[in-house]
Order: structure tokens, then C-alpha cells, then sequence
């Protein structure tokens, strides 16, 4: 039997082109060519399957140039004829995982070939694709490159062979809304019991059937008069006072910023920049109103479109933060704004 | 980030560029923007321009705060 | 209450002069178990045969599966208010011929009925096929109407059953275990320190032909309840329903309910079993909203750290799992619950009719919309007049060579909800 032919995608921090000042690189095909994490892959193939080619694509050119970009580098898959598609590992980089799952999507609905990606729990790509495209677990950053191909890998090799795949918990992927049977190792009273007991001690434990959760919060009322309204801004995209005084992480964040903004009017390049390290700080340290449209509220005050822009605004860095974490730091600064008499937010997110 | 904010009662715009992300952490007024790096700038543009769109796009983000939604709502 | 528990190993079945048990075989006088059987004017014949583990034989349509015991010492007898005059039960000492059913058949209601397969695939997924099976298919008088149908057929199997675990009575068990459980007080007093657990069972009661009775009563005009976990050994609890095979518990079941088990393996280690509180799955709204009010009420009165609920069928029933649970764990009471799926054959579907973000701890028996394909087996105990129609069959379910394509539902006890086997899903 001739070897199952893989095709890899990747971006251009893995394929080595650079970090986030090369996002904007477009996409290419390298034939015959095995890239980064490739490599690993194509050792946990051995014998049975070979890269045949790797399609490379910045994240930010994927992202904003989405069709083109989907079009360009279906023909480049297409052109290689792969018996499976395999993307990323995207670990946490939000951008990436999407454009993984995007292209995961793509491949099996328009070329009809199955795909396997990896990304960390967290990842928005994630959420947004792990019921549609065999999504493996990974930890949060590239350290987990061994234990994401150690899934990925053989879970690549049943697809394409088209074996029948087990459930999430056997074959290493994300559980995705398509339940399968298995029989464990101890009957389901042994498990309940060992559950509680887990339970009972406040340690983790893992339910065999996560209740499907409609987590959505009631859109609030809208605002009846702006003219009056005290309107508050808050980012996820980590602008900070220069020299970033209160030392937010610039990825997976363990604080929020609260800044002062009385009399500001405009964010300068002297005054203001990000601490955000998953996008390309040039555009936003150039000019933090790109992000964090303090100006044109300013001009909205004075004009009395809006009552008042609050004199304090709420930052965060939303690079990697567990999403955990974020929604503590929002559960805390909204009674904050709450308290102040604030009536709307602004949220900006990079 | 939204959620936490919009539970207490307060309304939020997000403004962002990769709105599915938005849909899926569960923002109920979205506004969907420039770019990753420059969600509210443009650096190719003249930095007049580049204010006019900024404002075109606050004042998007104004008008949803002032709308009355159902659920997930973007604001083209 | 201290419940010993003696086992008699029984490694083969098969029919005899005389009734007996000889090293580990239980000899069964034919015209001896037929009479008791035709004891009930309502049946009209009745035909015997056994099926062992690994013999090419299908049983269908399975009624119940029933375990044979006897009381040897303390009050009452097996099955009190059904077939021994009621008493409490749960004390003193009962031997349970182990490895072994009585297992009824008879084309009850037909469709809800359940097929045992001794061999192949089925064999893996329902429980019963590693016992040897002693089967009685009762034949009814003409006429006679269902519900009249499934209460003689019922009663002749605890008949037999309590017959044939009569044969153990001067016996030497192979193996003893004993089971104690305390008051209240005394219990706190005993293991100050270990979290307060009880098992919560929800109970098939949703009507004619989908009943299971307690002391003799019908769990649905019950009010939830407390009992000894030991009460169930003794026949407390019997099964009286028609209803998908895979997730009814069958006598067997409540005599040898795993959660009592398994419960009772951690009591005094690393928690105080302090009971088992039972109640009901009704179809009006309010016996719902009165049940989960009072396993609630229960599990707070009896100042509980936690509780299992497990969960006996589908459909609304997941509706009361999900009352009891949420609002036991308003109480402050933890809970674990154990239920099945209706995924669809897709596994794509939502899996319950109800949830809740509380019940964040779930054990799943697995998807019992599974399709499978059951080989054609050599013999079959009962008739496959009804294959083609009962719950998790379709007319497409007997194929031409013999085989039966099916939902893993058809198999009794397959997706178990008190959690009896290892089948689960992700």
C-alpha cells in the first residue's frame, strides 16, 4: 500500500518566517517540504504516512483577508491530492486556531478529505470549530509539542484509513456534541461513587456528560438618551500609561489595568502603548486611539452627543488569558463601573 | 469579558474584527472593525481620514448601545 | 440494621428428578416449577429452558431477570407484600444463589420487551448474558388483557425464584458478606467525621405496564421515602414494568443494586451511608414538582453532604432527574447522578429532554440509540414474532440473513442507569 499522503498547515511563527511583524505574510505552498512541527509529525507517521507538502499563511493575512486567503490555499491542498489534512498545532494563539479550524472546515466541505487539528482548550478556535473538525487538546504552549503530536498523529492515520473513531476520550480529541459509546474499566456505580467522593473533597473531577450550557447573559436594556449617558472604555487589547506601570503580562494576564483618564484628550505615542503580545504593537503604540478611541469620545463630549466619557478606563490583555480569568477580572471592574454611575460600555478588542 | 460586564445590567458594545469570536464568547451588540492590530485606525489612510472612520465607528457602537436587541445582534 | 449476605455459587443449571443444589449445579424438577407457575388461572401454559453463557441462544421478549434468594434468618421473607406478608426486611441473614436468573418471557406488550443474547456482540452489552438462565415463557389464557398479563407473569417469577432459592436454606454459603447501616444518631456518633451520603432512586412509575412496587405498594402513589440500604436485598423493591429494556431495572437489579453496593464498600472508610431515599417518576407536573420537593426536603432533614440520584428510563423522567437534582443541590447537598442517552444513532442529538448547569456530575450508562448488528444465534428461547417492533427495532431490523440490525436499547439492561455496567460514552 502507498503511504497516506498529509497535507500540513501552519503559520508563520512556526514556519519560522517570524512573530507577529511577519502576520501579514500570504499564503504559500512548499512542496515536499516538512516545516517545524512537521517534523514531529512526520516521525509519529513513521512508515505509514508522509508530508507531502506544507501550506504556510500569516495569521493577520488569513484573518483579514479571509476569502482570499481560504481561496488560495484551497487550491494549494487541492493541488496536492492528500489523503488528510492535519493543522497547527495552534497551542493558545487565538488567531491561528481559527485559522486552522477554518481551513480544517474548508478542506472537508469543499474537498470532501478529513483534517485533524490541535489547539488548547481555551483558544476561541476551539469553541468555534471543535464540533465540526477533530480538534485535539493541547497544552497552552509550544512546550506541549511532543504531547500534541502524540494525538494528533495517530488520530490523523485512523482518519485517513478511514477507521470508525472512538470516543473523545479514547482517541484524544475534544469531546464534539457527537456522542460514542466505550466501556470503561469499572462500572458506572464505581465511577458515581468515586465521583462523589471527589466531589466531596473539592477536587477536580471530570463529568461523562457535560450539561449542554447556553451560556448567554440577557442582552441589557439599551441606553434611552445618550446625550446623558456616562459611557465607559475598556479594551482587551492592553493599552497602558507608557512603560506599562502596573506590569500586565502580555500574555495569559494574571491582572487588569485601571487607568485615569481625566483630561486626557488624545492618546499620544509619548503618553500611551500596548501590552499586549499577540498582535503587532507597532499600529497601536504608533497612535492607542487605534485601539482605545479616547479622541473621538473626547470630540462626542464636547459636542454633547455623549453625556460624559468616565474618567477611568479598564484594561486587560486578552492574549492567552484563561478565559477563567478574564471573566473575574470583568465580574470585578463592571461593579466598579456600576458604582460609578456609569450607563454603557465600549469594549474594544484586538 | 462582555458577559461578566453585561450581567450587571450594563449594556456593551464590543468592538472587534474577528466577530465569530465575539458570537461565540457570547457578546450580545457587536460592531465589527478594522483590523487585528488597528480595530479602530487605519495607518494607510491620512490621519484625518483615519479620525472620520474611528468616528463612523464609535458612533456605530453609540447607535447599539441605543438599540433595543433580542440576543447576538451585529451591527454591520 | 445488619444485613449478612451468604452466597451460594451456582456454576451450571440443569433440569432434574428432584430440585436440588450439588456442588455449585442447581438441578430443577420440571413439573415441580410448572405447577407453580400454573398456580395463576391466568396462565395457560408455561415452557422451561436454560440458557448459559456463551451458547448460541437469543431470549426475547425479556420480561424480568430475577435473582433467587432466601431468608435464612430475621423478619419477613423475600419480595414482603408480594410474595412473603409483609414485614421490614433488611435484617438478620439471605443467601442468594449467585451466577444465576430466573429470567420471564412472554409477549407481554410486545414492544417493550427485551432480547438477552447469550453470545456475540449482544452479549457484551447486556449484563445478564454472564449468567446462567433459568427462562419461563408464560403463555396467558385467551383474552386476557395485558396489565393482567404482566402481573401473573410478575408474580410466577418471584414464585419460582423464591422456590428455587429455597434450596439453599441448609446450605453452606461459598461466601458471606455483611451489610450494616445505623440510626441517625448512632450513625453520626459512629463516624463523626465522614461526609453524610445517601443514594437517591428514582423509581419507573410512569403507569399502567411502567410500574415498580415497594413493599407491595406501586411507587407511584408513594411519597419519596427513606429505607435501610439493606431493605432492597430482601426483594424491598420489585420491578413491574414494560418499558425499553435497556434501561428498566429488572429485579436482579434492585436485589443487587450497584450503587448500594459500591456505597456500601466506602461506609466507615471514607463516608457514612446513611440511607437510601426512594422515589417516583410520575406524569403530572405536580407528583414531579411534590417528589423532587420532598428528595430535597430528605436529603436536607437528614443533613446530607451528598447524594447519588440514579435515574430508572428516559424521556420525561429526565425531567425529574433534573428537578431532584437542582434542587438537592440547592439544599447545599452535592450530588452525582447517573442517567443514559438518546443521542440519536447519529450520537449527534441533544442526549436528555432536560438540563440544568447544577448537575455537573453525571454518569452516563451510554447511548441506547446505538445501532448494532446482532449475528443470527442458533437457538432462540421465545419467539422473534416481535423483533421487528419493539423499542429500538425497526421494519428493517431482521435482515435476510438472519441478523438484527438494532439500537442497543433492545438489549435488557444494556444501558443500565443505576450504573450496573461498564458501558459509558464521551
Amino acid at each position: 500500500m502507498s503511504k497516506i499522503k498529509v497535507v500540513h498547515y501552519i503559520n508563520q511563527f512556526f514556519a519560522n518566517i517570524g512573530g507577529e511583524e511577519m502576520a501579514h505574510v500570504p499564503a504559500e505552498i512548499r512542496v515536499g517540504e516538512k516545516i517545524g512541527p512537521g517534523l514531529a509529525l512526520a516521525q509519529a507517521f513513521g512508515e505509514e504516512a508522509e508530508i507531502v507538502a506544507t501550506v504556510i499563511c500569516g495569521d493577520s493575512y488569513f484573518n483579514e483577508n479571509l476569502d482570499k486567503a481560504k481561496a488560495e490555499i484551497l487550491e494549494m491542498i487541492k493541488s496536492q491530492n492528500p489523503d488528510i489534512v492535519v493543522a497547527g498545532p495552534a497551542f493558545n494563539a487565538g488567531r491561528y486556531g481559527v485559522a486552522c479550524g477554518t481551513v480544517c472546515e474548508m478542506v472537508q466541505e469543499e474537498l470532501g478529505i478529513p483534517t485533524v487539528t490541535g489547539m488548547y482548550a481555551e483558544n476561541p478556535g476551539a469553541d468555534m470549530f471543535k464540533n465540526k473538525v477533530y480538534t485535539c487538546p493541547t497544552k497552552n504552549s509550544a512546550a506541549g509539542m511532543r504531547d500534541a503530536v502524540k494525538k494528533m498523529a495517530p488520530l490523523a492515520l485512523k482518519l485517513a484509513k478511514g477507521e470508525p473513531i472512538g470516543a473523545s476520550c479514547e482517541d484524544g480529541y475534544m469531546p464534539n456534541g457527537t456522542r460514542v459509546n466505550l466501556f470503561e474499566k469499572e462500572r458506572g456505580s464505581k465511577r458515581a461513587v468515586k465521583m462523589l467522593l471527589k466531589k466531596l473533597a473539592g477536587k477536580p473531577f471530570e463529568t461523562e456528560f457535560p450539561m449542554p450550557t447556553f451560556d448567554r447573559v440577557e442582552p441589557a436594556a439599551a441606553v434611552k438618551d445618550l446625550s446623558k449617558a456616562t459611557i465607559a472604555l475598556c479594551t482587551s487589547g492592553g493599552i497602558v500609561p507608557k512603560g506599562n506601570p502596573d506590569h500586565i503580562e502580555s500574555s495569559n494576564a494574571t491582572r487588569y489595568g485601571e487607568y485615569d483618564i481625566t483630561g486626557v484628550m488624545d492618546l499620544t505615542e509619548d503618553t500611551y502603548e500596548t501590552a499586549h503580545g499577540g498582535y503587532d504593537p507597532v499600529y497601536a503604540n504608533e497612535d492607542a486611539d487605534r485601539v482605545l478611541p479616547v479622541d473621538v469620545l473626547r470630540e462626542m463630549e464636547s459636542k454633547g452627543i455623549i453625556g460624559k466619557l468616565h474618567n477611568k478606563f479598564y484594561t486587560t490583555v486578552g492574549n492567552g488569558t484563561a478565559v477563567k480569568s478574564a471573566r473575574a477580572f470583568a465580574d470585578e471592574y463592571a461593579q466598579k463601573l456600576l458604582a460609578d454611575g456609569v450607563d454603557a460600555v465600549i469594549m474594544t478588542s484586538t | 469579558m462582555v458577559k461578566g460586564i453585561e450581567a450587571t445590567g450594563l449594556p456593551v458594545v464590543h468592538l472587534c474584527t474577528v466577530t465569530p469570536i465575539s458570537m461565540t464568547v457570547g457578546a450580545n451588540r457587536i460592531v465589527p472593525t478594522i483590523a487585528i492590530p488597528h480595530p479602530l485606525g487605519n495607518p494607510a489612510l491620512d490621519k484625518d481620514e483615519e479620525y472620520a472612520l474611528r468616528y463612523k465607528l464609535v458612533e456605530k457602537g453609540l447607535q447599539a448601545l441605543a438599540t433595543p436587541v433580542d440576543g447576538q445582534t451585529i451591527f454591520e | 440494621m445488619k444485613l449478612e449476605m451468604g452466597h451460594i455459587f451456582i456454576n451450571d443449571i440443569q433440569f432434574g428428578e428432584v430440585s436440588k443444589i450439588e456442588n455449585g449445579v442447581l438441578y430443577v424438577a420440571e413439573e415441580a416449577v410448572r405447577e407453580i407457575v400454573l398456580e395463576d388461572e391466568k396462565i395457560k401454559s408455561v415452557s422451561f429452558d436454560i440458557a448459559r453463557p456463551g451458547e448460541s441462544v437469543r431470549i426475547t421478549p425479556v420480561k424480568d431477570v430475577i435473582e433467587p434468594r432466601c431468608k435464612v434468618e430475621g423478619k419477613g421473607g423475600i419480595f414482603p407484600g408480594v410474595i412473603a406478608k409483609v414485614d421490614t426486611v433488611g435484617s438478620g441473614k439471605t443467601y442468594a444463589l449467585k451466577g444465576m436468573a430466573v429470567v420471564t418471557a412472554g409477549k407481554i406488550v410486545g414492544f417493550q420487551e427485551g432480547i438477552i443474547d447469550m453470545t456475540g456482540l449482544g452479549a457484551q452489552y447486556t449484563p445478564f448474558s454472564k449468567l446462567n438462565n433459568f427462562v419461563m415463557v408464560c403463555e396467558p389464557v385467551d383474552g386476557i388483557k395485558p396489565h393482567d398479563y404482566e402481573k401473573a407473569v410478575r408474580l410466577a417469577g418471584f414464585r419460582v425464584a423464591c422456590y428455587l432459592g429455597e434450596l439453599s436454606r441448609d446450605l453452606t454459603p461459598d461466601e458471606t458478606k455483611v451489610y450494616e447501616t445505623y440510626g441517625i444518631m448512632e450513625g453520626k456518633e459512629k463516624y463523626p467525621d465522614l461526609p453524610r451520603v445517601a443514594y437517591v432512586q428514582m423509581l419507573q412509575s410512569q403507569g399502567l405496564l411502567h410500574d415498580t412496587y415497594v413493599y407491595g405498594v406501586d411507587a407511584k402513589k408513594i411519597v419519596p421515602t427513606i429505607m435501610h440500604p439493606t431493605e432492597v436485598m430482601d426483594g424491598a423493591i420489585v420491578s413491574g414494568n414494560c418499558v425499553s429494556a435497556c434501561d428498566k431495572n429488572p429485579t436482579y437489579v434492585h436485589l443487587n443494586n450497584p450503587v448500594v453496593h459500591d456505597l456500601f464498600e466506602e461506609h466507615g472508610k471514607t463516608i457514612n451511608f446513611v440511607c437510601h431515599i426512594i422515589t417516583n417518576e410520575n406524569v403530572y407536573l405536580a407528583d414531579k414538582m411534590r417528589s423532587s420537593d420532598w428528595t430535597a426536603k430528605l436529603c436536607r432533614f437528614l443533613d446530607l453532604d451528598a447524594v447519588i440520584v440514579s435515574q430508572e428510563g428516559f424521556g420525561n423522567p429526565d425531567t425529574d432527574l433534573i428537578m431532584n437534582t437542582k434542587k438537592i443541590e440547592a439544599e447545599g447537598v452535592k450530588t452525582v447522578i447517573i442517567t443514559d442517552e438518546y443521542a440519536g444513532r447519529d450520537g449527534k442529538s441533544q442526549s436528555l429532554a432536560d438540563s440544568d448547569p447544577s448537575a455537573d456530575a453525571v454518569v452516563t450508562g451510554g447511548n441506547a440509540n446505538q445501532l448494532i448488528t446482532l449475528p443470527k444465534l442458533d437457538k432462540v428461547i421465545g419467539t422473534l414474532d416481535y423483533v421487528n417492533v419493539i423499542a429500538g427495532a425497526s421494519d428493517h431490523t431482521l435482515q435476510e440473513d438472519g441478523s438484527l440490525v438494532v439500537e442497543l436499547q433492545v438489549l435488557t439492561g444494556a444501558t443500565n442507569e443505576t450504573g450496573f455496567n461498564l458501558l459509558s460514552a464521551r
